[in-house]
Protein backbone atom coordinates (compact mmCIF):
# COMPACT_ATOMS: atom_id res chain seq x y z
CA UNK A 1 0.00 0.00 0.00
CA UNK A 2 1.17 3.49 -0.80
CA UNK A 3 2.35 5.48 2.21
CA UNK A 4 -0.33 7.96 3.13
CA UNK A 5 -0.92 9.16 6.69
CA UNK A 6 -4.06 10.30 8.47
CA UNK A 7 -2.64 13.83 8.36
CA UNK A 8 -2.24 13.55 4.58
CA UNK A 9 -5.91 12.57 4.37
CA UNK A 10 -6.92 15.52 6.55
CA UNK A 11 -4.87 17.85 4.35
CA UNK A 12 -6.49 16.49 1.17
CA UNK A 13 -9.90 16.83 2.81
CA UNK A 14 -9.15 20.45 3.57
CA UNK A 15 -8.03 21.08 -0.02
CA UNK A 16 -11.26 19.42 -1.16
CA UNK A 17 -13.57 21.29 1.29
CA UNK A 18 -14.73 18.09 2.95
CA UNK A 19 -15.35 17.94 6.74
CA UNK A 20 -14.59 14.27 7.38
CA UNK A 21 -15.16 12.52 10.71
CA UNK A 22 -12.39 10.37 12.18
CA UNK A 23 -13.85 7.09 10.92
CA UNK A 24 -13.97 8.49 7.37
CA UNK A 25 -10.36 9.66 7.69
CA UNK A 26 -9.28 6.15 8.62
CA UNK A 27 -11.34 4.43 5.91
CA UNK A 28 -10.15 6.86 3.25
CA UNK A 29 -6.54 6.51 4.37
CA UNK A 30 -6.71 2.82 3.43
CA UNK A 31 -8.72 3.36 0.19
CA UNK A 32 -6.66 6.29 -1.07
CA UNK A 33 -3.43 4.42 -0.28
CA UNK A 34 -4.59 1.47 -2.41
CA UNK A 35 -5.72 3.72 -5.28
CA UNK A 36 -2.49 5.74 -5.24
CA UNK A 37 -0.48 2.54 -5.32
CA UNK A 38 -2.42 1.38 -8.38
CA UNK A 39 -2.19 4.63 -10.33
CA UNK A 40 1.45 5.08 -9.27
CA UNK A 41 2.34 2.18 -11.56
CA UNK A 42 2.01 4.58 -14.46
CA UNK A 43 5.30 6.23 -13.50
CA UNK A 44 7.12 3.21 -14.99
CA UNK A 45 5.82 4.02 -18.49
CA UNK A 46 8.31 5.77 -20.76
CA UNK A 47 6.64 8.94 -22.03
CA UNK A 48 9.77 10.85 -22.90
CA UNK A 49 9.24 13.27 -25.76
CA UNK A 50 5.46 12.80 -25.79
CA UNK A 51 3.23 15.88 -25.80
CA UNK A 52 0.33 15.71 -23.35
CA UNK A 53 -3.23 15.32 -24.70
CA UNK A 54 -5.76 17.56 -22.98
CA UNK A 55 -8.58 17.17 -25.48
CA UNK A 56 -9.30 15.06 -28.54
CA UNK A 57 -11.54 17.12 -30.83
CA UNK A 58 -8.92 19.37 -32.38
CA UNK A 59 -11.36 22.26 -32.00
CA UNK A 60 -9.72 25.50 -30.91
CA UNK A 61 -10.99 28.83 -29.65
CA UNK A 62 -14.70 28.12 -30.00
CA UNK A 63 -16.22 31.56 -29.57
CA UNK A 64 -19.73 32.92 -29.13
CA UNK A 65 -21.10 36.42 -28.76
CA UNK A 66 -20.98 37.73 -25.22
CA UNK A 67 -24.70 38.29 -24.89
CA UNK A 68 -27.01 37.60 -21.96
CA UNK A 69 -29.86 35.20 -22.73
CA UNK A 70 -32.76 35.81 -20.34
CA UNK A 71 -34.72 33.03 -22.01
CA UNK A 72 -32.62 30.22 -20.47
CA UNK A 73 -33.59 30.72 -16.83
CA UNK A 74 -34.81 33.78 -15.01
CA UNK A 75 -33.54 35.39 -11.81
CA UNK A 76 -36.53 34.30 -9.71
CA UNK A 77 -36.23 30.66 -10.79
CA UNK A 78 -32.51 30.61 -9.95
CA UNK A 79 -32.91 32.38 -6.62
CA UNK A 80 -35.66 29.92 -5.69
CA UNK A 81 -33.02 27.15 -5.85
CA UNK A 82 -30.86 28.78 -3.17
CA UNK A 83 -31.16 27.19 0.29
CA UNK A 84 -31.39 30.71 1.77
CA UNK A 85 -32.00 34.05 0.11
CA UNK A 86 -32.97 37.57 1.13
CA UNK A 87 -33.56 40.80 -0.82
CA UNK A 88 -32.98 39.11 -4.19
CA UNK A 89 -29.61 37.74 -3.07
CA UNK A 90 -28.24 34.39 -1.90
CA UNK A 91 -27.69 34.44 1.84
CA UNK A 92 -24.56 32.88 3.41
CA UNK A 93 -22.99 32.96 6.88
CA UNK A 94 -20.76 35.91 7.70
CA UNK A 95 -17.60 35.79 5.58
CA UNK A 96 -15.45 38.53 7.11
CA UNK B 1 -40.82 -6.19 -30.33
CA UNK B 2 -41.72 -3.25 -32.57
CA UNK B 3 -39.04 -0.76 -33.53
CA UNK B 4 -39.38 2.91 -32.69
CA UNK B 5 -40.15 3.86 -36.28
CA UNK B 6 -42.97 1.27 -36.39
CA UNK B 7 -44.44 2.63 -33.13
CA UNK B 8 -44.13 6.22 -34.34
CA UNK B 9 -45.92 5.24 -37.52
CA UNK B 10 -48.71 3.70 -35.41
CA UNK B 11 -49.05 6.97 -33.48
CA UNK B 12 -48.97 9.13 -36.61
CA UNK B 13 -51.62 7.01 -38.38
CA UNK B 14 -53.89 6.74 -35.36
CA UNK B 15 -53.41 2.96 -34.92
CA UNK B 16 -52.37 3.74 -31.35
CA UNK B 17 -52.04 6.92 -29.30
CA UNK B 18 -49.17 8.61 -27.53
CA UNK B 19 -51.29 8.53 -24.37
CA UNK B 20 -51.68 4.78 -24.56
CA UNK B 21 -47.91 4.27 -25.06
CA UNK B 22 -47.08 6.59 -22.16
CA UNK B 23 -49.68 4.97 -19.88
CA UNK B 24 -48.27 1.54 -20.74
CA UNK B 25 -44.72 2.70 -19.98
CA UNK B 26 -45.74 4.23 -16.65
CA UNK B 27 -47.65 1.08 -15.68
CA UNK B 28 -44.68 -1.09 -16.64
CA UNK B 29 -42.38 1.20 -14.61
CA UNK B 30 -44.64 0.74 -11.56
CA UNK B 31 -44.62 -3.03 -12.02
CA UNK B 32 -40.82 -3.29 -11.67
CA UNK B 33 -40.19 -1.19 -8.56
CA UNK B 34 -38.26 -4.06 -6.92
CA UNK B 35 -35.39 -3.45 -9.38
CA UNK B 36 -35.03 0.11 -8.10
CA UNK B 37 -34.18 1.28 -11.59
CA UNK B 38 -36.09 4.57 -11.43
CA UNK B 39 -35.71 7.43 -8.97
CA UNK B 40 -38.77 9.37 -10.17
CA UNK B 41 -41.63 9.32 -12.65
CA UNK B 42 -42.87 12.39 -14.46
CA UNK B 43 -46.52 11.29 -15.00
CA UNK B 44 -48.21 14.65 -15.11
CA UNK B 45 -45.93 16.28 -17.63
CA UNK B 46 -45.62 13.10 -19.72
CA UNK B 47 -49.38 12.58 -20.04
CA UNK B 48 -49.91 16.22 -20.96
CA UNK B 49 -47.27 16.00 -23.67
CA UNK B 50 -48.85 12.78 -24.95
CA UNK B 51 -52.25 14.47 -25.22
CA UNK B 52 -50.66 17.38 -27.10
CA UNK B 53 -49.18 14.96 -29.63
CA UNK B 54 -52.45 13.04 -30.02
CA UNK B 55 -54.24 16.36 -30.60
CA UNK B 56 -51.78 17.19 -33.39
CA UNK B 57 -52.37 13.80 -35.00
CA UNK B 58 -56.16 14.32 -34.82
CA UNK B 59 -55.78 17.79 -36.32
CA UNK B 60 -53.75 16.35 -39.18
CA UNK B 61 -50.60 18.27 -38.25
CA UNK B 62 -47.05 16.98 -38.64
CA UNK B 63 -45.55 15.03 -35.77
CA UNK B 64 -41.86 14.37 -35.23
CA UNK B 65 -39.66 11.36 -35.89
CA UNK B 66 -40.12 10.20 -32.27
CA UNK B 67 -43.79 11.13 -31.88
CA UNK B 68 -45.21 9.67 -28.69
CA UNK B 69 -42.12 7.60 -27.83
CA UNK B 70 -41.72 7.25 -24.06
CA UNK B 71 -38.14 7.37 -22.81
CA UNK B 72 -36.20 7.52 -19.57
CA UNK B 73 -33.20 9.72 -18.76
CA UNK B 74 -30.44 8.99 -16.31
CA UNK B 75 -30.94 11.29 -13.35
CA UNK B 76 -27.88 13.39 -14.17
CA UNK B 77 -29.75 14.97 -17.12
CA UNK B 78 -31.51 18.22 -16.29
CA UNK B 79 -35.15 17.62 -17.20
CA UNK B 80 -38.51 19.03 -16.15
CA UNK B 81 -41.16 17.18 -14.18
CA UNK B 82 -39.02 15.72 -11.37
CA UNK B 83 -35.88 16.65 -9.42
CA UNK B 84 -32.41 16.12 -10.93
CA UNK B 85 -30.53 14.42 -8.11
CA UNK B 86 -27.54 12.77 -9.83
CA UNK B 87 -28.44 10.06 -7.24
CA UNK B 88 -26.83 12.26 -4.58
CA UNK B 89 -28.12 13.83 -1.37
CA UNK B 90 -26.66 17.23 -2.16
CA UNK B 91 -29.02 17.57 -5.17
CA UNK B 92 -31.89 15.71 -3.47
CA UNK B 93 -34.49 18.38 -4.22
CA UNK B 94 -32.86 20.20 -7.13
CA UNK B 95 -35.55 21.15 -9.65
CA UNK B 96 -33.76 22.00 -12.89
CA UNK B 97 -34.50 25.49 -14.22
CA UNK B 98 -33.70 24.32 -17.78
CA UNK B 99 -33.48 21.08 -19.76
CA UNK B 100 -30.43 19.39 -21.28
CA UNK B 101 -29.99 20.02 -25.01
CA UNK B 102 -30.24 16.25 -25.64
CA UNK B 103 -33.64 16.13 -23.89
CA UNK B 104 -34.85 19.23 -25.74
CA UNK B 105 -33.87 17.73 -29.09
CA UNK B 106 -35.70 14.47 -28.37
CA UNK B 107 -38.78 16.36 -27.19
CA UNK B 108 -38.71 18.53 -30.30
CA UNK B 109 -39.19 15.28 -32.28
CA UNK B 110 -42.11 14.26 -30.07
CA UNK B 111 -40.40 11.91 -27.60
CA UNK B 112 -41.81 11.93 -24.04
CA UNK B 113 -39.65 11.61 -20.93
CA UNK B 114 -41.55 9.46 -18.39
CA UNK B 115 -38.97 9.21 -15.62
CA UNK B 116 -35.44 9.45 -14.33
CA UNK B 117 -33.21 6.49 -13.68
CA UNK B 118 -30.85 5.49 -10.91
CA UNK B 119 -27.06 5.81 -11.21
CA UNK B 120 -23.93 5.77 -9.12
CA UNK B 121 -23.99 9.19 -7.44
CA UNK B 122 -22.55 11.74 -9.89
CA UNK B 123 -21.90 8.75 -12.21
CA UNK B 124 -18.95 7.62 -10.08
CA UNK B 125 -18.99 3.85 -10.26
CA UNK B 126 -19.48 0.73 -12.31
CA UNK B 127 -22.39 -0.98 -10.57
CA UNK B 128 -25.02 1.62 -9.52
CA UNK B 129 -24.28 0.56 -5.92
CA UNK B 130 -22.90 4.05 -5.19
CA UNK B 131 -26.35 5.63 -5.51
CA UNK B 132 -27.31 7.55 -2.36
CA UNK B 133 -30.73 5.91 -2.79
CA UNK B 134 -29.67 2.25 -2.96
CA UNK B 135 -28.54 -0.07 -5.76
CA UNK B 136 -30.37 -1.05 -8.95
CA UNK B 137 -30.82 -4.78 -9.53
CA UNK B 138 -29.82 -6.59 -12.71
CA UNK B 139 -32.65 -7.16 -15.20
CA UNK B 140 -31.88 -10.88 -15.54
CA UNK B 141 -30.76 -11.81 -12.00
CA UNK B 142 -31.85 -9.57 -9.14
CA UNK B 143 -29.03 -10.76 -6.88
CA UNK B 144 -26.56 -9.16 -9.28
CA UNK B 145 -25.64 -5.58 -10.10
CA UNK B 146 -27.10 -3.63 -12.99
CA UNK B 147 -23.64 -2.38 -13.92
CA UNK B 148 -23.01 1.28 -14.02
CA UNK B 149 -23.01 4.03 -13.72
CA UNK B 150 -26.09 4.19 -16.00
CA UNK B 151 -27.54 1.02 -14.44
CA UNK B 152 -31.13 2.22 -14.14
CA UNK B 153 -31.38 3.20 -17.81
CA UNK B 154 -30.00 -0.19 -18.91
CA UNK B 155 -32.49 -2.09 -16.74
CA UNK B 156 -35.60 -0.15 -17.86
CA UNK B 157 -34.59 -0.78 -21.47
CA UNK B 158 -33.98 -4.49 -20.86
CA UNK B 159 -37.32 -4.85 -19.03
CA UNK B 160 -39.26 -3.23 -21.90
CA UNK B 161 -40.42 -0.21 -19.89
CA UNK B 162 -39.39 2.12 -22.73
CA UNK B 163 -37.93 1.59 -26.21
CA UNK B 164 -34.88 3.67 -25.37
CA UNK B 165 -33.18 5.38 -22.44
CA UNK B 166 -30.38 7.92 -22.14
CA UNK B 167 -27.14 7.49 -20.28
CA UNK B 168 -23.78 9.18 -19.91
CA UNK B 169 -20.51 7.37 -20.55
CA UNK B 170 -17.22 8.73 -19.23
CA UNK B 171 -15.30 5.44 -18.99
CA UNK B 172 -17.88 2.75 -19.75
CA UNK B 173 -21.03 3.87 -17.95
CA UNK B 174 -23.32 3.04 -20.89
CA UNK B 175 -21.47 0.14 -22.48
CA UNK B 176 -20.82 -1.95 -19.36
CA UNK B 177 -24.44 -1.89 -18.04
CA UNK B 178 -25.63 -2.57 -21.61
CA UNK B 179 -23.46 -5.68 -21.57
CA UNK B 180 -24.69 -6.73 -18.09
CA UNK B 181 -28.37 -6.44 -19.05
CA UNK B 182 -28.35 -7.66 -22.66
CA UNK B 183 -29.16 -4.48 -24.61
CA UNK B 184 -27.33 -2.22 -27.05
CA UNK B 185 -25.46 0.73 -25.59
CA UNK B 186 -23.44 3.34 -27.44
CA UNK B 187 -20.78 5.80 -26.41
CA UNK B 188 -20.38 8.06 -29.45
CA UNK B 189 -17.23 9.87 -30.55
CA UNK B 190 -16.35 12.57 -28.02
CA UNK B 191 -18.08 15.76 -29.12
CA UNK B 192 -21.01 14.12 -30.97
CA UNK B 193 -23.81 15.07 -28.55
CA UNK B 194 -24.04 18.26 -26.51
CA UNK B 195 -23.48 17.86 -22.76
CA UNK B 196 -25.23 21.15 -21.99
CA UNK B 197 -27.56 20.58 -19.05
CA UNK B 198 -25.94 17.31 -17.98
CA UNK B 199 -24.14 17.06 -14.64
CA UNK B 200 -20.44 17.17 -15.51
CA UNK B 201 -18.09 14.45 -14.30
CA UNK B 202 -14.84 14.43 -16.31
CA UNK B 203 -15.17 16.96 -19.09
CA UNK B 204 -12.44 15.56 -21.35
CA UNK B 205 -14.17 12.16 -21.67
CA UNK B 206 -17.87 12.78 -20.78
CA UNK B 207 -20.20 11.67 -23.57
CA UNK B 208 -23.94 11.15 -23.98
CA UNK B 209 -25.45 8.10 -25.61
CA UNK B 210 -28.36 5.71 -25.37
CA UNK B 211 -29.61 2.20 -24.69
CA UNK B 212 -32.03 0.39 -26.99
CA UNK B 213 -33.08 -3.17 -27.87
CA UNK B 214 -32.20 -3.00 -31.56
CA UNK B 215 -29.62 -1.12 -33.57
CA UNK B 216 -32.07 0.75 -35.78
CA UNK B 217 -33.46 2.44 -32.66
CA UNK B 218 -29.94 3.35 -31.49
CA UNK B 219 -29.25 4.96 -34.88
CA UNK B 220 -32.48 6.94 -34.85
CA UNK B 221 -32.00 8.30 -31.33
CA UNK B 222 -28.36 9.21 -31.97
CA UNK B 223 -29.31 10.89 -35.23
CA UNK B 224 -31.77 13.10 -33.34
CA UNK B 225 -29.38 13.94 -30.49
CA UNK B 226 -26.14 14.47 -32.45
CA UNK B 227 -25.00 17.86 -33.64
CA UNK B 228 -23.19 21.03 -32.79
CA UNK B 229 -24.58 23.10 -29.92
CA UNK B 230 -23.40 26.66 -29.25
CA UNK B 231 -23.90 25.89 -25.54
CA UNK B 232 -21.27 23.12 -25.56
CA UNK B 233 -18.06 24.37 -27.17
CA UNK B 234 -16.70 20.80 -27.50
CA UNK B 235 -19.42 19.64 -29.91
CA UNK B 236 -18.12 18.74 -33.35
CA UNK B 237 -19.47 20.25 -36.56
CA UNK B 238 -22.37 18.00 -37.62
CA UNK B 239 -21.02 14.79 -39.09
CA UNK B 240 -23.18 11.89 -37.98
CA UNK B 241 -25.58 10.28 -40.42
CA UNK B 242 -26.74 6.64 -40.14
CA UNK B 243 -25.63 4.20 -42.89
CA UNK B 244 -27.54 1.20 -44.26
CA UNK B 245 -26.63 -2.21 -42.83
CA UNK B 246 -23.03 -2.95 -43.77
CA UNK B 247 -22.56 -5.10 -46.87
CA UNK B 248 -18.82 -4.93 -47.57
CA UNK B 249 -16.09 -7.13 -46.11
CA UNK B 250 -14.28 -5.33 -43.27
CA UNK B 251 -10.95 -5.85 -41.56
CA UNK B 252 -11.56 -6.34 -37.86
CA UNK B 253 -8.92 -6.59 -35.13
CA UNK B 254 -9.57 -8.43 -31.86
CA UNK B 255 -7.46 -6.80 -29.15
CA UNK B 256 -5.28 -9.58 -27.70
CA UNK B 257 -4.95 -7.95 -24.28
CA UNK B 258 -8.74 -8.14 -23.81
CA UNK B 259 -9.09 -11.89 -24.28
CA UNK B 260 -6.25 -13.09 -22.07
CA UNK B 261 -6.35 -15.35 -19.04
CA UNK B 262 -7.63 -12.62 -16.70
CA UNK B 263 -10.95 -12.55 -18.53
CA UNK B 264 -13.88 -14.74 -17.51
CA UNK B 265 -14.12 -17.90 -19.64
CA UNK B 266 -17.77 -17.30 -20.51
CA UNK B 267 -16.82 -13.85 -21.83
CA UNK B 268 -13.94 -15.21 -23.92
CA UNK B 269 -16.23 -17.89 -25.29
CA UNK B 270 -18.93 -15.36 -26.27
CA UNK B 271 -16.31 -13.17 -27.93
CA UNK B 272 -14.96 -16.18 -29.88
CA UNK B 273 -18.45 -17.00 -31.08
CA UNK B 274 -19.00 -13.41 -32.21
CA UNK B 275 -15.70 -13.56 -34.12
CA UNK B 276 -16.88 -16.73 -35.87
CA UNK B 277 -20.11 -14.98 -36.85
CA UNK B 278 -18.11 -12.03 -38.21
CA UNK B 279 -16.00 -14.41 -40.30
CA UNK B 280 -19.10 -16.22 -41.53
CA UNK B 281 -20.44 -12.85 -42.66
CA UNK B 282 -17.35 -12.40 -44.83
CA UNK B 283 -15.18 -10.23 -42.60
CA UNK B 284 -11.46 -10.74 -42.00
CA UNK B 285 -10.70 -11.01 -38.29
CA UNK B 286 -7.14 -10.93 -36.90
CA UNK B 287 -5.78 -10.73 -33.37
CA UNK B 288 -3.96 -7.43 -32.79
CA UNK B 289 -1.79 -6.13 -29.94
CA UNK B 290 -2.46 -2.97 -27.99
CA UNK B 291 0.10 -3.24 -25.18
CA UNK B 292 -0.38 0.36 -23.99
CA UNK B 293 -3.88 -0.68 -22.99
CA UNK B 294 -2.41 -2.21 -19.82
CA UNK B 295 -1.68 1.34 -18.60
CA UNK B 296 -5.01 2.86 -19.59
CA UNK B 297 -6.87 2.24 -16.33
CA UNK B 298 -4.13 3.98 -14.33
CA UNK B 299 -4.24 6.94 -16.75
CA UNK B 300 -8.00 7.08 -16.39
CA UNK B 301 -7.98 7.03 -12.58
CA UNK B 302 -5.57 9.98 -12.59
CA UNK B 303 -7.16 12.16 -15.29
CA UNK B 304 -10.77 11.55 -14.36
CA UNK B 305 -10.49 12.25 -10.60
CA UNK B 306 -8.51 15.41 -11.44
CA UNK B 307 -11.39 16.64 -13.59
CA UNK B 308 -13.94 15.46 -11.02
CA UNK B 309 -12.29 17.42 -8.23
CA UNK B 310 -12.61 20.51 -10.38
CA UNK B 311 -16.15 19.87 -11.69
CA UNK B 312 -17.57 18.96 -8.27
CA UNK B 313 -16.14 22.05 -6.57
CA UNK B 314 -19.36 23.84 -7.56
CA UNK B 315 -21.47 21.75 -5.14
CA UNK B 316 -21.01 23.76 -1.98
CA UNK B 317 -24.49 24.28 -0.56
CA UNK B 318 -24.55 27.97 -1.44
CA UNK B 319 -26.52 28.73 -4.64
CA UNK B 320 -28.44 25.44 -4.89
CA UNK B 321 -28.54 22.01 -3.34
CA UNK B 322 -28.77 20.90 0.26
CA UNK B 323 -27.02 23.12 2.79
CA UNK B 324 -25.76 21.82 6.13
CA UNK B 325 -26.18 23.99 9.22
CA UNK B 326 -22.97 25.86 10.00
CA UNK B 327 -21.84 29.08 11.59
CA UNK B 328 -18.96 29.88 9.23
CA UNK B 329 -18.67 29.69 5.46
CA UNK B 330 -15.86 27.12 5.63
CA UNK B 331 -18.00 24.88 7.84
CA UNK B 332 -20.92 25.33 5.47
CA UNK B 333 -18.85 24.13 2.51
CA UNK B 334 -17.19 21.27 4.37
CA UNK B 335 -20.32 19.90 6.05
CA UNK B 336 -22.61 20.33 3.04
CA UNK B 337 -20.13 18.44 0.90
CA UNK B 338 -19.41 15.76 3.49
CA UNK B 339 -23.13 15.06 3.96
CA UNK B 340 -24.06 15.52 0.29
CA UNK B 341 -21.50 13.22 -1.37
CA UNK B 342 -21.19 9.43 -1.11
CA UNK B 343 -17.85 7.82 -0.20
CA UNK B 344 -16.83 7.18 -3.82
CA UNK B 345 -17.38 10.87 -4.67
CA UNK B 346 -15.04 11.77 -1.79
CA UNK B 347 -12.41 9.25 -2.88
CA UNK B 348 -12.35 10.66 -6.39
CA UNK B 349 -12.38 14.30 -5.33
CA UNK B 350 -9.48 13.69 -2.93
CA UNK B 351 -7.45 11.65 -5.44
CA UNK B 352 -8.01 14.54 -7.84
CA UNK B 353 -6.78 17.03 -5.26
CA UNK B 354 -3.75 14.81 -4.71
CA UNK B 355 -2.70 14.39 -8.35
CA UNK B 356 -3.18 18.11 -9.04
CA UNK B 357 -1.17 19.21 -5.98
CA UNK B 358 2.04 21.06 -6.61
CA UNK B 359 4.84 18.52 -6.32
CA UNK B 360 2.68 15.67 -7.67
CA UNK B 361 1.26 17.35 -10.79
CA UNK B 362 4.08 16.33 -13.15
CA UNK B 363 4.44 12.82 -11.73
CA UNK B 364 0.76 11.94 -11.99
CA UNK B 365 -1.41 14.29 -14.05
CA UNK B 366 1.14 15.34 -16.66
CA UNK B 367 2.47 11.79 -16.96
CA UNK B 368 -1.07 10.48 -17.53
CA UNK B 369 -1.76 13.07 -20.23
CA UNK B 370 1.46 12.10 -22.02
CA UNK B 371 0.57 8.43 -21.73
CA UNK B 372 -2.81 9.28 -23.21
CA UNK B 373 -1.02 10.51 -26.35
CA UNK B 374 0.74 7.13 -26.60
CA UNK B 375 -2.61 5.38 -26.37
CA UNK B 376 -4.18 7.60 -29.05
CA UNK B 377 -1.20 7.02 -31.35
CA UNK B 378 -1.44 3.25 -30.85
CA UNK B 379 -5.12 3.28 -31.83
CA UNK B 380 -4.39 5.48 -34.83
CA UNK B 381 -1.80 3.00 -36.05
CA UNK B 382 -4.25 0.08 -35.74
CA UNK B 383 -6.91 1.98 -37.64
CA UNK B 384 -4.48 2.41 -40.55
CA UNK B 385 -4.99 -1.33 -41.16
CA UNK B 386 -8.31 -2.18 -39.48
CA UNK B 387 -11.81 -0.76 -39.93
CA UNK B 388 -13.09 -1.84 -36.53
CA UNK B 389 -11.56 -3.17 -33.31
CA UNK B 390 -13.29 -5.72 -31.10
CA UNK B 391 -13.08 -6.64 -27.43
CA UNK B 392 -15.42 -7.90 -24.75
CA UNK B 393 -17.34 -5.01 -23.16
CA UNK B 394 -16.46 -6.14 -19.64
CA UNK B 395 -14.12 -8.82 -18.26
CA UNK B 396 -16.99 -10.61 -16.48
CA UNK B 397 -20.76 -10.91 -16.64
CA UNK B 398 -22.70 -8.98 -13.97
CA UNK B 399 -21.18 -9.58 -10.53
CA UNK B 400 -23.08 -10.00 -7.26
CA UNK B 401 -24.45 -7.04 -5.34
CA UNK B 402 -21.93 -6.22 -2.59
CA UNK B 403 -19.20 -8.40 -4.13
CA UNK B 404 -16.78 -5.56 -4.99
CA UNK B 405 -17.93 -2.69 -2.79
CA UNK B 406 -15.23 -3.05 -0.14
CA UNK B 407 -12.37 -2.76 -2.63
CA UNK B 408 -12.45 0.34 -4.86
CA UNK B 409 -9.52 -0.81 -7.02
CA UNK B 410 -11.25 -4.13 -7.74
CA UNK B 411 -14.37 -2.20 -8.72
CA UNK B 412 -12.31 0.00 -11.07
CA UNK B 413 -11.14 -3.13 -12.91
CA UNK B 414 -14.71 -3.59 -14.21
CA UNK B 415 -13.93 -0.61 -16.47
CA UNK B 416 -10.74 -2.07 -17.94
CA UNK B 417 -12.20 -2.79 -21.41
CA UNK B 418 -14.22 0.39 -21.78
CA UNK B 419 -11.82 3.03 -20.46
CA UNK B 420 -9.23 2.96 -23.31
CA UNK B 421 -11.60 4.15 -26.09
CA UNK B 422 -12.91 6.84 -23.73
CA UNK B 423 -9.45 8.30 -23.20
CA UNK B 424 -8.96 8.41 -26.97
CA UNK B 425 -12.43 9.88 -27.61
CA UNK B 426 -13.32 6.95 -29.91
CA UNK B 427 -16.84 5.68 -30.60
CA UNK B 428 -17.66 2.32 -29.02
CA UNK B 429 -20.80 0.22 -29.12
CA UNK B 430 -21.74 -2.69 -26.85
CA UNK B 431 -23.60 -5.38 -28.78
CA UNK B 432 -25.44 -8.28 -27.07
CA UNK B 433 -23.42 -11.45 -27.78
CA UNK B 434 -25.04 -14.32 -25.96
CA UNK B 435 -25.22 -15.41 -22.34
CA UNK B 436 -23.44 -17.51 -19.75
CA UNK B 437 -24.79 -20.99 -19.02
CA UNK B 438 -26.83 -19.32 -16.24
CA UNK B 439 -28.40 -16.92 -18.72
CA UNK B 440 -26.43 -13.81 -17.72
CA UNK B 441 -25.98 -11.48 -20.70
CA UNK B 442 -22.56 -10.85 -22.25
CA UNK B 443 -21.72 -8.01 -24.63
CA UNK B 444 -18.92 -7.36 -27.08
CA UNK B 445 -17.55 -3.93 -27.78
CA UNK B 446 -17.04 -2.60 -31.32
CA UNK B 447 -14.55 0.29 -31.38
CA UNK B 448 -14.20 2.63 -34.33
CA UNK B 449 -11.83 5.35 -35.47
CA UNK B 450 -12.75 8.88 -34.40
CA UNK B 451 -16.10 9.84 -35.97
CA UNK B 452 -16.64 6.34 -37.40
CA UNK B 453 -19.81 5.96 -35.30
CA UNK B 454 -22.01 5.22 -38.30
CA UNK B 455 -19.75 2.36 -39.45
CA UNK B 456 -19.99 0.65 -36.03
CA UNK B 457 -23.77 0.81 -36.12
CA UNK B 458 -23.96 -0.41 -39.71
CA UNK B 459 -21.79 -3.41 -38.81
CA UNK B 460 -23.97 -4.14 -35.77
CA UNK B 461 -27.00 -3.85 -38.05
CA UNK B 462 -25.54 -6.44 -40.40
CA UNK B 463 -24.74 -8.78 -37.50
CA UNK B 464 -28.26 -8.41 -36.14
CA UNK B 465 -29.59 -9.71 -39.46
CA UNK B 466 -27.19 -12.61 -40.18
Amino acid sequence: MSDISSDDVRHLAQLSSLSLDEQEVEDLRVDLGNILEYIGELSALDTQGMAPTYQVTGLQNVMRDDTIHHDIANREALLALAPASRDNQVEVPKVL
Amino acid sequence: MATISQLVNDVATGTTTARSLVEQALAQARSITEYHALLSLTDERALKRADDIDARVTAGKDVGRLAGMPFVVKDNFLAFGAPTTAASKILESFHAPLQATAVEKLEAEGAICIGKSNLDAFAHGGSTENSAYGPTHNAVDQSRVAGGSSGGSAVVTALDVVPFALGTDTGGSIRQPASFNGVYGIKPSYGTVSRYGVVAMASSTDTIGCFARNIEDVELVMDVMAGQDPRDGTTLPDFFAPLPANARPLKIGVIAETIDAGVDESVRCATDQFVERLRAAGHTVDTVDLPIMESALAMYYIIVPAEISSNLARYDGVRYGRRASASTLAELYGRSRDQGFVTENKRRIMIGSYVLSSGYFDAYYQQAQKARTLLIDAYRKLFETYDVLLSPTAPTPAFGIGENTSDPVKMYLADVMTVPPSLAGLPALSVPAGTTSDGLPIGVQLIGAYRADALLMSLAHQMEEV
